[in-house]
């Protein structure tokens, strides 16, 4: 009697197992769960977080864990806009590296004849934005539109992106001395936390409250799954995947913000170089499929901390630079890989023959 | 509508004939017709420097008839370098994206009479197919910051290198000396080497790891500017002093204007010189062809400096600030 019992509990483990295994955020957890544990293992300090000040005497908490969420947070807002962008027009915006450098050059532009005063800084952000959505609403077009491939219709801007963000200082590297322009890319006096996180917890918050509250989720897996028949139910497909981009582009000047704030200062042919493939791959790592339809935001978000908890696991053991690249391939491939729906189908019928099996064995 | 088009088409093709004619016509006005290609302008704060001393130099009033042609693909550059060959240049100034693929065309200029001059990068060609070549020696580069460095007299070096995109020539020199020096010194350690791809960012993060790591050094030898800024914000959030009397000795590259800023106010160390003034050696030489002398130096190497802290003056950030 009580045998019966226990195989019937450890039954249902397994096909809860199963079914987690199911769930789209199955894989960015256990990529986390894997990076957490390897790190445990190898060194526990890897996550002791430490207050200590910065060089204006002001608290700042440091250790392996801020970093992560500090760097992460570009990523995160990008891969906000990213999975829109995805969901609705089934391919992705591989502009966003020359975009943030435009958006990054505009505030830099408007802020460096002008004194650094909250006012200021707002109109630069807002000059930014507009711009950023102005060449978002340009992608958008061109994919909702002229029905150009997402990926060639960006293939403009992420060729030409650079250019006109150097075109618009005229070529000039403009520096910021202000310290408080700085701090949308470090930590605020009296707040130990790094500024970039409260900003993409904003954004997350934002979003979160923009899909719960408006039909813009369902509007975009709709047109993404089918195009005809949305507008046959009243969506104009075109309308949707344009104010997709747009939302991106509006990601972008946020992420410019940050960069520039970093640094207080711009280098065209380097800033954000490479992001976009790390905001694909992190809708990618959330278990979204990159032909568009349906999508979950949060695994998209988790899949950025993933790719920033991966670089600084690689900084801390001190990966060779030239080496750098192949690892971290290596972990994508495997974790694109787990992510496949044909993989998954696979071990999940593995699972059940398990579960089969041990629930036999037991009668 | 078409016929308007039509109409605009042939306003165009005319007017675009009779600015040719009339360059032409300055050609005879004994103007020395030179073709620049170079890399794009916003490759880099080097190379708007570098085109900017180009464009300065070779204007009408200095006797000039020059075309600039901008192309970070070597093949596109060959392109180009046709191009003007055919448009029957007197020189063709050339700094190559790549090293390779240049002997065809190479040959074919000097067929048609052109002399090559290279600057800034060098080809692998036979030298007889130019006359001269100005370029930076990046291993001296890195040679000068490195003895530099031995000169600050510290009893143990513990550096972060923050390398380049891996493989560029700028890579390569500024990293070679670093390496043969902590090879052959038991006092030189590199607490970490790694690869920031020019990118602030990245270095940031690089020196935020061995922070947090709790590792001690003392050197930070970033192979440009950029880099070096973006360690110098992760040694400020972390309080670790830097510059002249700090703990933490702080190299660049390259020298651009607010690099050169940090020196002066002492937040820095160190700046090593990348200099991309090639213009007037390249207007001597052309100079000297025309009237008829040979040239001695086929290689010229460029002279540059390294800036200290404690030396550097206003006057340096204004004349070598790029």
């Amino acid at each position: 009697m009580t045998q019966k019992v226990s195989t019937k509990k450890s039954g249902s483990f397994l096909e809860t197992v199963v079914a987690l295994t199911r769930k789209q955020f199955f894989i960015p957890i256990a990529a986390l769960t894997i990076l957490v544990l390897f790190n445990l293992i190898m060194d526990p300090s890897f996550f002791a977080i430490k207050l200590g000040t910065n060089s204006n005497g002001d608290p700042v908490l440091s250790g392996y864990l801020i970093t992560i969420l500090n760097n992460a947070s570009e990523l995160v807002i990008l891969a906000i806009g990213m999975t829109l962008v995805t969901s609705a027009s089934g391919g992705q915006d591989i502009s966003v590296g020359s975009t943030i450098a435009i958006a990054g050059s505009v505030i830099l532009r408007i802020l460096c004849n002008r004194p650094i005063t909250v006012a200021n800084m707002l109109f630069a952000f807002l000059v930014a934005a507009i711009v950023s959505m102005i060449f978002g609403a340009f992608n958008g077009v061109l994919v909702a539109y002229f029905k150009i491939q997402p990926m060639i219709a960006t293939l403009i801007l992420f060729t030409a992106g650079r250019s006109i963000a150097a075109w618009i200082n005229n070529n000039t590297l403009p520096v910021i001395n202000d310290p408080t322009f700085a701090y949308f890319g470090n930590f605020i006096p009296g707040i130990p936390v790094p500024t970039p996180f409260f900003i993409a917890a904003i954004c997350v918050i934002i979003i979160t409250l923009v899909l719960k509250f408006t039909t813009l989720g369902l509007y975009s897996q709709a047109v993404g799954i089918n195009p005809s028949s949305s507008r046959l139910n009243g969506i104009d497909p075109a309308k949707v995947k344009l104010i997709t981009y747009i939302i991106l582009g509006l990601c972008v000047a946020v992420v410019g913000l940050i960069k520039v704030s970093r640094i207080s200062t711009i280098n065209y042919s380097v800033v954000a170089k490479d992001i976009e493939m790390d905001a694909i791959l992190a809708v990618a790592l959330g278990g979204n499929s990159l032909g568009g339809g349906k999508f979950n935001m949060a695994s998209s978000i988790m899949g950025a901390y993933i790719i920033q908890f991966l670089t600084t696991t690689l900084f801390k053991f001190k990966v060779e630079s030239t080496a750098l690249p192949a690892y971290k391939a290596i972990v994508v491939i495997i974790l694109v890989v787990l992510s496949a729906p044909v993989v998954r189908e696979k071990m999940s019928a593995f699972w059940k023959k398990v579960t089969s099996k041990s629930a036999k064995e037991a009668a | 509508m078409k016929k308007f088009l039509a109409l605009l088409v042939t306003a165009c093709l005319a007017f675009s004939a009779f600015a040719c004619s009339a360059k032409k016509a300055e050609d005879d006005n004994g103007l020395i017709k030179v073709g620049i290609i170079n890399n794009d302008p916003n490759e880099s704060g080097y190379r708007t420097a570098n085109d900017k001393s180009m464009k300065e130099m070779f204007t009408e009033e200095n006797g000039y008839d020059a075309s600039f042609a901008y192309s970070l693909k070597n093949d596109e550059q060959i392109a180009y370098a046709q191009q003007f060959i055919q448009d029957e240049v007197d020189y063709l100034l050339i700094s190559a994206a790549g090293t390779s693929g240049w002997d065809t065309v190479l040959k074919d200029a000097k067929d048609a009479g052109i002399q090559v001059i290279l600057f800034d990068r060098t080809i692998d060609a036979d030298d007889s197919l130019y006359v001269a070549s100005i370029v930076s020696d990046m291993a001296k580069e890195g040679d000068t910051a490195v003895s530099w460095l031995a000169d600050q007299g510290l009893d143990e070096y513990n550096v972060i290198h923050i390398q380049g995109v891996m493989g560029s020539a700028a890579q390569i020199g500024r990293s070679g000396a670093l390496d043969k020096k902590v090879a052959d010194n038991a006092n030189w350690n590199l607490v970490t080497q790694q690869t920031a791809e020019w990118n602030a960012d990245n270095a940031q993060q690089i020196v935020q790891s061995v922070i947090d790591s709790g590792e001690s050094f003392n050197v930070i030898y970033a192979e440009n500017d950029d880099m070096a800024k973006g360690a110098v914000a992760a040694l400020d959030a972390a309080n670790i002093s830097h510059g002249i009397g700090g703990d933490v000795i702080v190299m660049g590259f390259d020298c651009n204007s607010w690099a050169l800023a940090e020196l002066l106010a002492g937040n820095w160390n160190y700046d090593g010189q990348c200099n991309p003034f090639q213009a007037s050696y390249i207007d001597a030489i052309i100079k000297d062809l025309e009237a008829g002398k040979e040239i001695t130096e086929k290689v010229v190497i460029l002279e540059e400096k390294g800036f200290s802290a404690d030396s550097i003056t206003q006057a340096d950030v204004d004349q070598y600030g790029i």
